[in-house]
């Protein structure tokens, strides 16, 4: 495929006013499917969990999974929603090999909560109110697996797989409405905003909200219009991205891609697209128009969801503290700078962070650890820092060490090192690895001998006054005792010998 | 063994019960006369002896072993393919599900199987239900035992014809706008389409999901008094389904009695239309239950006069819909086409195959009337004319206990006179697709032979929604005006089939 020609991102924000509107699907973790009783489980053996309703098998019927729906109004709630008294199922009809009864159970015109908003703090501490539209029940697909062919993709493909497994887990799409104003800083809002969204989901325990996984899900609508114009670009819809980092991306592109075509008196075509990470641009998938018809109306098979003022307040009360909230409270309670705080938010690393200082390590030294020696461990093998094997609560512990000079600095890296070896807890690696520091100080004094006999002058210095000359000796008794010594406790020696 | 196969189900429960004949006596009995009938009246799909044989044999010992729950313990039932059943094919009188063994039970299966009835077989029906006649069944048409060049009603006329040809005592049937009634008045049987809601759908291959309903096709109004009482009841596995319970009907028609009832005749669906034989069968109950002292009320329901129109939207809408899920992808028929086998073409290449004529029409009928553009105009008009029909009756029902109409614009046609015809085939439907549409209970009892053709007429009975007590009562009492008639039920009459 030839390569689009790019505005650059500048010049497109100059010209154009940037309109975004993200959909976004949280897979929830509750114990069974959404209209059936077979386990919501990752990771299974395909088609192990399916009955003859998520199979769509001829006779069988749905029956809505309360608990889901429990959780789909916990989501509204805690985006300021309004929950409808009366939530009616719709079916979204078309043919796809993924979808056993080649419609998707979902909600049209009557969503389980609608109209709220959610506050996003952008990095500059700008805030900017996301307007939401709507949040809806549906069911998931099942998995496509296509194998020969060049693409991965059905055509061309020799053969496809399909594993039900994920068929009728319970999904909740949020809708924003169009969001206007953000000006160049709408990738970022974009990005933000999905990150609220899983931090939310997550500290309400309703989804395992796992990107990775595809637990929380994008799909991020772009369109551009001329300043000042009244009437909204043509837009795209970026499917299924997938990172933080890929809906930046995605929205940034797709400014970019559209401004060219539009500024070259070009006509953005109305589709879907896919993000390729890898290669840092989008793809046109399938053309969508208004006139793709899903043929909804209104699933006969399931009495509407009318949930009672009782049972929403009682929902009320049980939701967790709002991320935001949490976020102001424990950026006071450890007394970080703006700037430390953003850079833990940033690598995500709040929850790690929290449990260390819960198991007894200083706010700083928490945060040194997660955001310093771990993060570049973890980058260095390319895996996130949170799937790192080593609990808050062990790297807690070793801080201790450190606090109370059983371990210095250099030594401790090499305890993480041995734990993250999976050499045990970090008490089992110390004596394993003998990475004591020597507090024997007849075997520190030998050390100190030996290295002044060596540099006889370093003596003569100290006693005039130059005591930075006890470097030296420092480096070669740290070398002789390996590294397993204090150095501070070494300086003190030197300076007792020179008196 | 003539005596056993020409008795109400609920004299053989009392000769099971009482040990007098047993449930592999009877269920043998049955099993013999469909082996060598079932040839004239094409009313089973499937049948299998030692499974039918297997199940009797194990009500016998239930009732050795004193552990028999069921008033029905041991009594054989047919019933309609398109009901799920794990140990016989389930067809749908579809090609497309040819050879499909289900991997589970229907509810209403699994109840029959709880209360020991041993299952006859499968019985025919027009291709996913869709029709009057039977003749839209892939698998060929059920003849009418009055007369076997013609039809027993559809979409059940394989367990109408089962009923009346004495090839089973009991059957169960789906009606979405007629299709227990329709074939019940056909062939002078029994049939009653309970409330929307009173019986579970799980497992029944679904037309239309806001109409279908199960319900009994029997010999007589106790036996499907008794069989209503057996299979209805709230099913998790329904949410439509209603939680409370609608009453014992068994016990409403053993208290019929025709004081102070006030009988709602409708004037849309009184005069104009029926046959006149049809008519007159229709003035003889009338006149009859005024005599016993009922009171006579005419009804008012304008919007029935939109009730097909409304129907024949709603309905093909809905079915664009259950039947998109036969694919080919996970079960039954897979066609692959020639040339570039890819998923859409094989799909295409299955329906084209798979779909009888009557269910492409009513595939494409709805997926019209669902598009956009379209949606306004045609399935949500229908839905209004739903409600205004539906006000309609609450209006009558202020009025009257229950209504009566002819069950049936006519008596039973011939084979092949409407199969051309669409249209004429849907207004068969007439007087019965109105209580589907309200939800509301509507029963078929035989009140008579028209004079022109000699043929069974049909008088259907309709009650408040969740009151189907008040419409076996209703039921009972017409039936036993003209038993008293009669000194026999309308079936004992059906022509000598072995001679036929």
């Amino acid at each position: 495929m030839a390569k689009e020609q790019l505005m650059s991102y500048e010049d497109a924000i100059e010209r154009f006013e940037v309109v975004i509107g993200l959909e976004v699907h949280v897979e929830l973790n509750t114990v069974s499917k959404m209209f059936c009783g077979c386990a919501n489980n990752f990771g299974s053996e395909p088609n192990t969990n399916v009955c003859p309703t998520c199979l769509g098998l001829p006779g069988s019927l749905p029956a809505v999974n309360r608990k889901a729906v429990e959780s789909s109004i916990a989501i509204g709630l805690a985006l300021d929603c309004q929950i409808a008294s009366n939530g009616r199922f719709a079916r979204k009809n078309y043919f796809y090999p993924d979808l056993a009864k080649n419609f998707q159970t979902s909600q049209f015109d009557e969503p389980i909560a609608f109209e709220g908003e959610i506050s996003i703090e952008l990095e500059t501490g700008e805030v900017f109110m996301v307007p939401i539209e709507r949040a809806h029940m549906e069911e998931d697909a099942g998995k496509l697996t296509h194998v020969g062919g060049a693409t991965g993709r059905i055509q061309g493909a020799e053969y496809s797989l399909v594993d039900y497994n994920r068929a009728g887990v319970p999904l909740v799409e949020i809708v924003t409405k169009p969001i206007y104003g953000a000006l160049d800083k709408a990738p970022e809002l974009a990005a933000t905003y999905v990150r609220a969204i899983r931090d939310i989901v997550k500290s309400m325990n309703v989804s395992d909200a796992k990107m990775e996984r595809g637990n929380v899900r994008c799909d991020a609508n772009v369109s551009l219009r001329e300043k000042g114009a009244e009437k909204l670009g043509t837009r795209t819809e970026t499917k299924n991205v997938n990172s933080l980092k890929s809906i930046e991306n995605t929205v940034r592109y797709e400014i970019r891609r559209q401004a060219f075509i539009l500024a070259a008196g070009g006509k953005i075509i109305q589709e879907t697209r896919h993000w390729h990470e890898d290669r840092g641009h989008t793809s046109a998938g399938r053309p969508k128009s208004d006139a793709d018809d899903y043929r909804y109306f209104p699933e006969p098979d399931l009495v509407p969801v009318q949930p009672s003022k009782e049972w929403i307040e009682e929902i009320r009360q049980t939701l967790s503290e709002k991320p935001a909230l949490r976020r102001k409270r424990l950026q006071t309670a450890w007394g970080f700078a703006d700037l430390e705080f953003r850079d833990v938010l940033n690598s995500d690393l709040l929850d790690e962070i929290e449990a260390t200082v819960s198991a007894g390590a200083s706010p700083q030294s928490a945060r040194k650890w997660w955001t310093g020696e771990l993060a570049r461990l973890a980058n260095a093998q390319q895996v996130a820092v949170q799937d790192l094997p080593i609990t808050p609560e062990q790297v807690a512990a070793i801080q201790r060490l450190i606090d109370s000079g059983e371990l210095t600095d250099r030594i401790a890296r090499d305890v993480v090192a041995g734990v993250l070896a999976g050499e045990g807890e970090p008490a089992e690696v110390i004596e394993s690895r003998g990475l004591k520091i020597v507090t024997d100080e007849g075997a520190l004094i030998a050390a100190i001998d030996k290295a002044l006999a060596s540099q006889p002058d370093v003596m003569e210095k100290i006693r005039d006054g130059k005591l930075q000359a006890a470097g030296a000796v420092i480096g070669a008794v740290m070398q002789e005792m390996r590294g397993q010594a204090d150095a501070a406790r070494v300086r003190e020696l030197i300076l007792e010998r020179a008196k | 063994m003539t005596e056993i196969t020409s008795s109400s189900a609920a004299v053989l429960a009392g000769l099971i019960s009482s040990k007098q004949v047993s449930s592999v006596e009877i269920t043998t009995a049955f099993l013999d006369r469909l082996e060598k009938l079932n040839p004239k009246t094409n009313s089973y799909l499937h049948f299998n002896r030692e499974n039918s044989l297997a199940q009797a044999k194990k009500a016998d010992q239930q009732l050795a072993d004193g552990t028999a729950v069921s008033p029905l313990h041991g009594v054989p039932i047919a019933v309609k393919d398109n009901l799920t059943t794990t140990d016989a094919p389930t067809t749908a009188g579809s090609k497309i599900l040819e050879g499909w063994v289900p991997q589970y039970d229907a509810t209403v299966v699994r109840k029959l199987r709880e209360a020991s009835m041993p299952i006859l077989g499968k019985t025919n029906l027009d291709e996913f239900a869709m029709g009057s006649s039977t003749e839209f069944s892939a698998y060929g048409p059920s003849r009418n035992p009055w007369d076997l060049s013609r039809i027993p009603g559809g979409s059940g006329g394989g367990s109408s014809s089962a009923i009346a040809g004495h090839l089973a005592p009991l059957a169960i049937g789906s009606d979405t706008g007629g299709s227990i009634r329709f074939p019940a008045a056909m062939t002078g049987s029994v049939g009653a389409k309970p409330t929307y809601g009173a019986v579970s759908r799980y497992g029944l291959i679904a037309l239309a999901s806001s109409l279908d309903q199960i319900g009994p096709v029997t010999n007589s109004v106790m036996d499907a008094a008794m069989l209503q009482d057996v299979i209805g009841g709230y099913d998790p596995r329904d949410s439509t389904s209603l939680p409370n319970s609608l009453g014992s009907m068994v016990q409403s028609v053993k208290e019929a009695d025709v004081k102070g009832l006030r009988v709602g005749v409708i004037k849309q669906l009184s005069s104009d239309g029926f046959q006149p034989g049809v008519k007159a069968c229709f003035d003889d109950t009338i006149e009859k239950l005024a005599a016993a002292g009922a009171e006579i009320i005419e009804v008012d329901c304008p919007s029935f006069e939109y009730a097909v129109a409304a129907y024949y939207l709603i309905l093909p809408a809905e079915a664009s819909s259950n039947l998109a899920k036969f694919d080919s992808v996970r079960f039954g028929l897979r066609v692959t086409p020639d040339g570039n086998p890819t998923i859409e073409n094989v799909m295409a290449a299955t329906r084209e195959q798979g779909f009888g004529p009557e269910v492409k029409r009513r595939i494409i009928l709805g997926t019209y009337a669902l598009s956009s553009g379209h949606y306004d105009a045609y399935y949500g008009s229908a839905q209004k004319v739903r409600t205004l029909i539906q006000q309609d009756l609450a209006m009558a029902f202020t009025q009257a206990d229950v209504l009566l109409t002819p069950t049936a614009p006519t008596t039973a046609f011939k084979i092949g006179e409407k199969v051309d015809d669409p249209l004429a085939m849907y207004l068969n439907d007439v007087a019965t697709i109105p209580a589907n549409l309200a939800g509301i209970p509507g029963i078929s009892v035989p009140n008579g032979l028209a004079s022109e053709d000699g043929l069974p007429s049909g008088l259907q009975i309709l009650a408040p929604a969740m009151q189907d007590a008040q419409m076996y009562r209703v039921a009972s009492i017409v039936e036993k005006l003209y038993m008293d008639q009669w000194g026999a039920s309308l079936i004992a009459r059906v022509p000598d089939l072995e001679a036929l």
